[in-house]
C-alpha cells in the first residue's frame, strides 16, 4: 500500500502558471506525482457545481489542494509533496462578504454563469445565491406593531473537530474498478462526488464505510477521496491519505459565519405580528451545501412562533476562505442566536416573562410553519412546560452567587426539520431464520445501527442478536442519501420498518400453505415464530419458513422499501419562495432549553452550571442515543457560544490546532446536564419517531447568551461570549449605570 | 531518523521484537507494526487523548511518547483491558457512554489509572480526571456516569 500527502495554496487568490514536478518525482519512494494538469475539467458540488478534485487554473484559498504525491511512506509522500513547485500569479483576493459585494472585486468564479446548478440559482458576481421567503405583508405587520425591536448580531465560522480526521484509501481491481473506504456521511455522496470530479461512470466506483469516528456535517460531501481514487488509478496501487488535524481544520469546511440583521414588531401584550430577518454569509471558496445552509436558516428564521407576517432574505457570497458548509443545525444556530436573543429583548422591555411570551406565541397543532406546511406533531408547548418545571424556572429569582459572581437563568425555544431525499432498506431472512438488514445508512456515532436493528426485531418480534447490519456499500447497499439533517431515524426507519412487515407479509404467505390456514389468522410470536391465532402449539419457527422459501417453494424471503419524503414545504398559496433549493424537507421536530449561568465579576468568564435541554423527538426508539445527542448537541453548542472561533489573520487560519482552538472538555460541560424527552408521535414516522440529531445545538448559544444578560444586564449580539466581551459589557453597563 | 534500530517492547503482556526509529512514536509502533488500532489517531499533538495508553499502569500519550522510550516498560492498550479497563469498558456500554468511539479507548483507559489512584471518586473528580480527553459526540455526562458505575462495581 502506498501513502498519499498534499501540496497546499501558499495564496487566497492566484492563477497557476506553471509546475516543476521532477524534484517530487525523483524523492525516495515516489510512485506518482499529480497536479491540476492531470485532472479533467470535471466539476463536483451539491448544489453549484464548481469544485475540480484538486485545484485547477488557479486557487481560491490558501491551503487549497494542488498537488498530490503517493510514496512508499507517509513521510516520504510529505517530503516530496514540499518538493513539487508551483509558479503562481497573485491575484487580488475577496475576504470578506463585503469586499466580494463591492464594486469591481475580483471574482472568485469568474465562470459561474456556466456551471450547472441543482436548483434555480439567483447568482452572479460573487453572489453563489440569493434567497428570499416571505408570508404574509411585512410592512403592514410594523405598521400594527405598538414596539418594534431590532439589532445587528453576527456569529463566527466553528469548526466540526470531528476526533477522527478526514481519510479515504483507495484500491484499483485488474478490470480497472476502484473500490474506496472513507470516513464519510454517505457512501452514496462520495460515490456522485469522485465520479464527477474524476468524469468517471458510478458504476466503476465502490464505495464502502469503515466505522466513523464522528461526522457533524464535515463529511457529508467530498474531503480527499477523489484525491486518493486519482492517486490510485494512476498508481494501480491501493492509495492511503489521512489528513493531518491541521489539514482537517484547514481544507475540508467549517461552518458558515452569519451577519443577520432582525427586526420583530409586537403588540404590547407581547403578541408576535411582524419579523424582518435579512443575513449575509461568507460561503467560502465554493458552494458546497452553502445555498441549503442559506435557504434552511431563512425558512428557521420565523422560528417554532405565530408571525402572521414575515420576510426573510439571504444572501451567499463567495470569498477566498475554505469552504463553508454543512454543521449540525445548518443554519439554525445562526439565525436562532439572533432571533431568540431579540424575543428575550421584547420580553424585558414589555416586562414579559421570557417563557411567558413564548409560550404565548408559540405555534399549535394546527399552525403552519413558515412556507404553509402543516405540523402533523407538535410537541413544543410540552417541551417549553417541561422545561420550565425542571430548571425550577419561575423560582429563579432566589438564585443567590457568592461574592464577585452573578448568577442567572436564560431559556430559549427552537425546532428543527428532518426527512430530506431519497432513501431504501433491504431485510432478508437467512436460511436459519436470522435476519440482516441493509440500508447504506452509515452510523457515524450517532446510533443508527442500533436503532434500525430496533426497529426491524420489534417489527419482526425477534430479539436483537437475531438481526445484524449490512455496512454500507454502494454496490449492495439500496440508495441512501446520508447521515445528516436529522434523517436516518425517520427516513431510513421508515423505510426499514415498511421492508420489515414486507418479510412478515412472505413469511405470513409461506406459513398459511404450510399449515393449510388462512395468512389473516396468522400472528408473529415472539422469538422468530408464526403461530395460528388462538391455537396453542400451531406454530413455525423461521428456520422453518426460510427453508421452504431458499429450497422448494417461492424463493428466499427478502423484504425491499424504497421512498422519498414529496410533502412541499411551502404551499405557494401562502408564501412566496425565491432561490430556496430545497422543496420538499420533512417533518418537525420540537425543543426548549433552559441553562443557568454564572458570570465572574473580575474576568467575564462564564460557567454553564445546569442545563435542561428537552426535545420532542416524536418517540424514542432509544432513550440513551437520544439523550446522546441531546447532550452532545448541548457541548457542541456550549463551544460555539463560548469560545469555539476559526480565526483568520487575513487569508489564513491561525489557530488550526486543538491547543489553539479549543474544544469544551468534561471541565466545562456541566455534568448537571439533563436530557428530557418529549413524545408527540410523528403519524407516519417509524413507531411515531420523528429526528433529534441536531435539534440541541440551535439555541444553545442563544439560552447561553440570555441568561448572560440577565446576569450582567449586558446584551451580547456578537459571537463567542468570550470572557473579554462578556466583562467589556459588564463594564459598559457600569458605566451606563454611572 | 529514520534507520530502524532493534526494539523489545512488552505490549499486553507480550514481547514484541521488531523495528523501529529513533523518531517513531510509540502510537505508530502500535498501530502500523504491531496492528493494535484500538489506540488513535486524532490529533497527534498529545491534546486529544484519543491515542492514550498505560506505560507501567500510568496514561501516557502514545502520540508524543517515542517507541524507544518504553523498552522495558509494560504498555497497555485497550485490546488488553483486563480488570478495571474491562469493568470500565461494560460500564460504558450499559450507560450509553459510547457514541463514535474514537475516545473510548483513551478515555477507558485513563479512568482505569484514574481509578487505581482514586476508588471512589465523585462525579467532579472524575470529570477532573477526564479532562485531558476531548469527546466531540457526547455531553460526557454519561461517561462521568460509567466511570462512577464501574467504580460502584469495583474490578473484578
Amino acid at each position: 500500500m502506498l501513502h498519499g500527502a498534499l501540496l497546499g495554496s501558499p495564496h487566497a487568490h492566484a492563477r497557476i502558471k506553471s509546475y516543476d514536478v521532477s524534484a517530487a518525482r525523483a524523492a525516495p519512494g515516489v510512485h506518482c506525482v499529480l497536479t491540476g494538469e492531470d485532472f479533467g475539467d470535471h466539476r463536483m458540488g451539491a448544489f453549484i457545481k464548481d469544485e475540480h478534485a484538486i485545484a485547477k487554473g488557479k486557487v481560491r484559498y490558501v491551503g487549497e489542494p494542488v498537488a498530490a504525491v503517493a510514496a512508499e511512506t507517509e513521510a516520504q509522500a510529505r517530503a516530496a509533496a514540499r518538493l513539487v513547485e508551483v509558479e503562481y500569479e497573485e491575484l487580488p483576493a475577496v475576504l470578506t462578504p463585503e469586499e466580494a459585494l463591492a464594486p469591481g472585486a475580483a471574482l472568485v468564479h469568474a465562470e459561474l454563469a456556466s456551471y450547472f446548478k441543482v436548483f434555480e440559482a439567483v447568482c452572479g458576481g460573487n453572489v453563489c445565491s440569493r434567497t428570499e421567503l416571505a408570508e404574509g405583508d411585512v410592512e403592514q405587520g410594523f405598521r400594527e406593531s405598538d414596539l418594534v425591536v431590532e439589532g445587528r448580531y453576527r456569529t463566527q465560522p466553528q469548526a466540526h473537530v470531528s476526533l477522527e480526521p478526514c481519510g479515504a484509501l483507495a484500491e484499483v481491481d485488474a478490470a480497472g474498478r476502484v473500490t474506496l473506504w472513507s470516513a464519510n456521511q454517505s457512501v452514496f455522496r462520495v460515490q456522485a462526488n469522485v465520479c464527477e470530479s474524476l468524469g468517471l461512470p458510478m458504476s466503476r466506483l465502490r464505495c464502502l464505510t469503515p466505522r466513523v469516528g464522528a461526522g457533524f456535517g464535515n463529511k457529508m460531501e467530498a474531503h480527499v477521496q477523489p484525491i486518493v481514487v486519482k492517486l490510485a488509478l494512476a498508481t494501480g496501487r491501493p492509495v492511503k491519505l489521512v489528513l493531518s488535524r491541521e489539514e482537517d481544520f484547514e481544507i475540508v469546511r467549517a461552518r458558515h459565519p452569519f451577519d443577520l440583521r432582525v427586526r420583530t414588531g409586537v403588540k404590547r401584550d407581547g403578541t408576535f405580528v411582524a419579523r424582518e430577518v435579512e443575513v449575509l454569509l461568507d460561503g467560502g471558496a465554493y458552494a458546497d451545501d452553502s445555498p441549503g445552509v442559506l435557504g434552511y436558516s431563512l425558512l428557521m428564521a420565523r422560528g417554532p412562533y405565530r408571525i402572521p407576517h414575515a420576510r426573510c432574505r439571504g444572501t451567499l457570497v463567495y470569498t477566498n476562505k475554505l469552504r463553508f458548509g454543512a454543521f449540525r443545525g445548518f443554519g439554525n444556530p445562526q439565525v436562532s442566536f439572533a432571533t431568540e436573543t431579540q424575543i428575550d429583548e421584547i420580553a424585558a422591555q414589555l416586562g414579559i416573562d421570557p417563557v411567558e411570551i413564548r409560550r404565548k406565541n408559540a405555534l399549535g397543532a394546527d399552525d403552519r410553519w413558515f412556507g404553509g406546511q402543516a405540523l402533523a406533531s407538535n410537541g413544543l408547548r410540552e417541551c417549553i412546560d417541561v422545561a420550565e418545571r425542571e430548571s425550577g424556572w419561575p423560582a429563579r429569582g432566589a438564585i443567590r452567587a457568592a461574592p464577585g459572581k452573578r448568577r442567572a437563568m436564560g431559556f430559549a425555544c427552537t425546532a428543527h426539520i428532518g426527512g430530506l431525499l431519497g432513501t431504501g432498506a433491504i431485510v432478508r431472512m437467512l436460511e436459519d431464520g436470522t435476519v440482516v438488514l441493509n440500508t447504506g445508512a452509515v452510523d457515524i456515532g450517532q446510533g443508527s445501527d442500533t436503532v434500525l436493528t430496533q426497529i426491524v426485531a420489534e417489527a419482526l418480534r425477534l430479539p436483537l442478536e437475531q438481526v445484524s447490519v449490512a455496512s454500507p456499500d454502494t454496490d449492495g447497499s439500496p440508495y441512501n442519501w446520508g447521515t445528516t439533517a436529522s434523517r436516518v431515524t425517520y427516513t431510513t426507519g421508515r423505510a426499514v420498518l415498511a421492508a420489515a412487515r414486507e418479510v412478515e407479509r412472505q413469511a405470513k404467505a409461506h406459513a398459511a400453505e404450510m399449515l393449510e390456514c388462512a395468512e389473516a389468522d396468522l400472528e408473529l410470536l415472539p422469538g422468530g415464530v408464526v403461530g395460528v391465532k388462538g391455537v396453542p402449539g400451531k406454530t413455525l419457527p423461521f428456520v422453518a419458513i426460510s427453508a421452504r422459501a431458499h429450497w422448494r417453494k417461492g424463493g428466499p424471503i427478502v423484504g425491499t422499501h424504497t421512498w422519498v419524503f414529496d410533502q412541499p414545504t411551502v404551499d405557494p398559496k401562502r408564501a412566496v419562495a425565491v432561490g430556496l433549493p430545497f422543496p420538499q424537507i420533512g417533518v418537525y421536530s420540537f425543543g426548549a432549553l433552559a441553562v443557568e449561568v454564572e458570570v465572574d465579576e473580575t474576568t467575564g468568564k462564564v460557567a454553564v452550571l445546569r442545563a435542561w435541554t428537552v426535545a420532542d423527538v416524536g418517540r424514542a426508539i432509544n432513550r440513551a442515543a437520544v439523550e446522546g445527542q441531546l447532550e452532545g448537541a448541548f457541548a457542541q453548542g456550549l463551544g460555539f457560544a463560548l469560545a469555539e472561533e476559526l480565526v483568520f489573520d487575513g487569508p489564513r487560519l491561525v489557530n488550526p490546532t486543538l491547543m489553539d482552538y479549543k474544544v469544551p472538555t468534561s471541565l466545562e460541560v456541566p455534568y448537571a446536564l439533563h436530557a428530557h424527552i418529549v413524545e408527540h408521535a410523528e403519524p407516519d414516522g417509524p413507531f411515531g419517531a420523528k429526528g433529534v440529531g441536531e435539534i440541541g445545538i440551535n439555541v444553545v448559544a442563544a439560552a447561553i447568551a440570555n441568561a448572560v444578560a440577565a446576569a450582567t444586564g449586558a446584551r451580547l449580539r456578537e459571537l463567542p461570549l468570550t470572557a473579554e466581551r462578556v466583562l467589556g459589557g459588564l463594564l459598559q453597563r457600569e458605566a451606563e449605570a454611572g | 531518523m529514520s534507520t530502524p534500530y532493534p526494539l523489545a517492547l512488552q505490549v499486553n503482556g507480550a514481547e514484541h521484537r521488531l523495528e523501529a526509529a529513533l523518531g517513531d512514536t510509540l502510537l505508530t509502533v502500535l498501530r502500523d507494526a504491531l496492528a493494535l488500532t484500538g489506540a488513535k489517531r486524532g490529533c497527534n499533538q498529545g491534546v486529544c487523548g484519543a491515542c492514550t495508553v498505560l506505560a507501567d499502569g500510568e496514561p501516557v500519550r502514545a502520540c508524543l511518547t517515542l517507541a524507544h522510550e518504553c523498552a522495558g516498560r509494560e504498555i497497555v492498550t485497550i485490546e488488553g483491558a483486563a480488570g478495571r479497563a474491562q469493568a470500565l469498558q461494560e460500564a460504558f456500554v450499559e450507560t450509553g457512554a459510547v457514541q463514535c468511539g474514537f475516545c473510548s479507548p483513551g478515555m477507558i483507559l485513563t479512568a482505569a489509572a484514574m481509578l487505581e489512584r482514586t476508588p471512589r471518586p465523585s462525579a467532579d473528580e472524575v470529570r477532573a480526571g477526564l479532562s485531558g480527553n476531548l469527546c466531540r459526540c457526547s455531553g460526557y455526562r454519561k461517561i462521568v456516569d460509567a466511570v462512577l458505575r464501574a467504580a460502584e462495581t469495583g474490578a473484578p
